[in-house]
């Protein structure tokens, strides 16, 4: 939960949102068993939003962004990805998981299979790019995330750092529309945390559009336009960073905030 | 204060890791006589292995490679180390190795067990040893039809024709799988070949010999024998049960619930029932069933049975890697789009494979082992002719030498197989854990 200071100046140029919806939310629930883990989600994404997801422990943070690609079934309510709605029709759910990249806290990478491997699997498995232009874009991708020199070794030869570096190109590998980062940085030692970071920065600076879940506030005010406070399976609160953090309305947030700042 | 400071002007240069044990004795004195715990065990070690070896050597030694029966070998033992000594009678496998390892193969065509034999070696190696060309996996796929032809003989439109029901099994599929999805084309491509080979394939290999004769003299199932047996017996088991397995460990996990429950019925039900008892269902009861007059080959009845039985085996090993994945590897490849049997070939199997191989080369030695079993139901592999070689006058008695000799060959063979299981261990090795 360090409120690690980011060094630079943030470009905004290309961080433009757009009237197009992204991924909306209507009514959404989920349970596992008899918990409500998700109550009554409503939340819409724009293209080109950067939004950070925040909240305590246990709060469903990463149920919700695992609903936008159906890594988790929601059992009421409506959710829309990119124009496709999902239900269980396994067609729409592969259809929206090509558009939509997702990086997990644990990296998740192939262990037996080479970095560069790993990045080109799913082009040339689910897109059907001819091997040598996916690996091609895949250079292009590791060279962007600063490690085309890794790209022989196995994932287990790398870093902690260096490993969700190569997730995060072997998501943008696929061309997503949207990208998905639950935790990217909490399994990271401080130093490394910085790296994946800049990463993400770069990322948003392109015009991306970002849900992130995460605890570093740093990288929530540079970068986010919205920041969405979840407790106990709802959302809170929800505003630009700056009134977020200046400003808070619910006593929850305030609570939290307190205890996440050190304040 | 300045003198509790410590700064390094100069950084020190890598140095040599230190030598190790210098010399045979520095080797002898860590290893063997650390001690006087590691010294006394040291000394009951070497006083085992010199008894083993003073009682066994002289056996060795004392061989008679050279005699037409049992009582010649004596003889000449006798003769040359004294009326006490006692001494091995090899001459037994040099009368008769052919029996060992072709049974009552007519010998005029051993030549065909031995082509077939290295034509199965050259089309398992590009399974074996990925580095090969994929190309000569071709000849992998033709290789058991081939090798049925070359050891049972007869018409060679028979395995053609059979062969054929597969082709027709993979069109069915692809066309089926344009118009109707997935589910009924694979109903489609088991039941066109099903159909095929019960009502097409004899009449269609009869009409293509009576056109174009080829054939090889037949051999019929009860002529095999020895290791030639065991390693039909062994060999198509393993083939053919590891694939069988696979499906089975997967079809234990799915969430379809018939599909799941089918699967654990099926392993639930193998794993709880001896071999033997599967092997003479195999040799008896499977005849019953069989409309009267069908000539279902005992063998194929045998490596049926075999195989069903070591995938049951295999299919729990292989759950057990599954099981050992980590659930970020599935959702990793879910997020990347990869469907249920792409992320399964390209991310789930390769891993948990890895993971299992232990235990699945377990499962075929002990496969491979079990094929001596078949000399219950009457089939002559080398335990049976041990027996039937022991029965003649001239070799009444000997039992060492024969079992010896048994032993060693199934030895050679399980050791190779887990040699290569640890070869593929280290090959796959990517440095993560
Ligand atoms: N598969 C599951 N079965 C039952 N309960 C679950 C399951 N997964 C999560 N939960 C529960 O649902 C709640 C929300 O989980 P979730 O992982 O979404 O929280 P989170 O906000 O991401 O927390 P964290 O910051 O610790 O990652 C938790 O109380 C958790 O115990
Ligand atoms: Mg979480």
């Amino acid at each position: 939960m360090s409120d690690l200071v980011i060094d630079r100046e943030v470009d905004r140029s290309k961080m433009t949102v757009s009237e197009e919806k992204a991924v909306e939310m209507i009514d959404v629930n989920k349970w596992y068993g008899s918990f409500h883990v998700l109550r009554d989600i409503n939340m819409t994404v724009h293209r080109g939003e950067r939004i950070v997801i925040c909240g305590p422990s246990g709060s469903g943070k990463s149920t919700l962004i695992r609903c936008i690609n159906r890594l988790e079934e929601h059992q009421a309510g409506r959710i829309v990805v990119l124009g496709t709605e999902l239900t269980s029709d396994l067609k729409n759910i592969e259809k929206i998981r090509r558009d939509v990249g997702m990086v997990f806290q644990h990296f998740n990478l192939f262990p037996h299979l080479t970095v560069l491997e790993n990045c080109t699997l799913a082009p040339i498995w689910v897109r059907k790019v001819p091997r040598k232009e996916a690996e091609e874009t895949a250079m292009h991708f590791l060279e962007k995330v600063k490690i085309p020199e890794q790209a022989d070794k196995y994932p287990g030869q790398l870093s902690g750092g260096q490993q969700q570096r190569v997730a995060i190109a072997r998501a943008l590998c696929m061309q997503p529309q949207l990208m998905l980062f639950d935790e990217p940085t909490s399994a990271l030692d401080p130093e490394m945390i910085k790296e994946v970071l800049d990463t993400m920065i770069e990322l948003a600076e392109e015009g991306m559009t970002m849900l992130v879940v995460t605890h570093e506030m740093g990288f929530a005010r540079q970068v986010a336009n919205r920041v969405v406070f979840m407790d106990a399976g709802q959302i809170v609160e929800e505003a630009d960073p700056e009134t977020f953090f200046t400003s808070p309305k619910s006593d929850r947030t305030k609570l939290f905030l307190s205890q996440i700042l050190g304040h | 204060m300045a003198e509790t400071t410590y700064v390094r002007t100069e950084m020190l240069p890598p140095k040599p890791p230190p030598p190790s044990q210098t010399g045979v004795v520095g080797w002898m004195r860590e290893n063997l006589f650390d001690g006087w715990k590691n010294t006394l065990l040291t000394l009951v070690a070497l006083y085992v292995v010199y008894a083993l070896l003073s009682a066994a050597l002289p056996w060795f030694l004392h061989a008679v490679w050279d005699a037409d029966s049992l009582n010649e070998c004596r003889e000449v033992i006798k003769a040359s180390w004294g009326p006490e000594a006692d001494g091995a009678c090899f001459a037994v496998i040099r009368d008769r190795w052919h029996q060992m390892l072709y049974g009552f193969y007519p010998q005029e065509l051993y030549w065909r067990p031995n082509l077939a034999f290295v034509l199965m070696l050259v089309a398992l190696s590009p399974v074996l040893f990925p580095n090969l060309p994929r190309r000569m996996l071709l000849f992998s796929l033709v290789y058991p039809f081939l090798g049925y032809w070359l050891l049972w003989g007869g018409t060679m439109w028979a395995p053609v024709s059979w062969a054929l029901g597969f082709v027709l099994g993979y069109f069915a599929f692809v066309i089926v799988n344009d118009r109707g999805g997935t589910i009924l084309a694979a109903i489609a491509a088991v039941i066109v070949p099903l159909l095929w080979w019960f009502f097409g394939a004899g009449p269609f290999a009869d009409l293509v010999q009576s056109l174009i004769p080829i054939s090889l003299t037949d051999v019929e199932s009860r002529q095999f024998g020895g290791f030639m047996l065991s390693v039909t017996i062994g060999i198509t088991g393993i083939v053919g049960s590891l694939p069988l397995g696979i499906i089975l460990a997967l079809g234990r996990q799915s969430n379809l619930l018939m599909v799941k429950s089918l699967s654990v019925g099926f392993i639930e039900f193998i794993r709880g029932v001896p071999l033997i008892t599967l092997l003479f269902v195999a040799s008896t009861l499977l005849n019953i069933f069989m409309p009267p007059g069908t000539n279902f080959d005992i063998i194929l009845r045998v490596v049926i049975m075999v195989t069903l039985f070591s995938a049951a085996y295999v299919a729990e090993v292989v759950r057990g890697g599954l099981a050992a994945l980590p659930k970020g590897q599935y959702e990793a490849a879910a997020a990347l789009g990869l469907d249920y049997w792409k992320s399964m070939r390209l991310v789930i199997l390769p891993q948990a494979l890895k993971i299992a191989i232990p235990g699945i080369v377990s499962t075929f030695i002990g496969l491979f082992k079990d094929t001596t079993l078949v000399s219950i139901i009457g089939l002559m592999d080398p335990i049976g002719l041990t027996n039937a070689i022991r029965a003649n006058a001239e070799w009444q008695g000997i039992i060492w030498e024969l079992y010896g000799f048994v032993a060693l060959v199934f030895w050679i063979f399980c050791f190779s197989m887990s040699r290569y299981s640890m070869y593929l261990e280290s090959r796959l090795e990517t440095g993560h854990r």
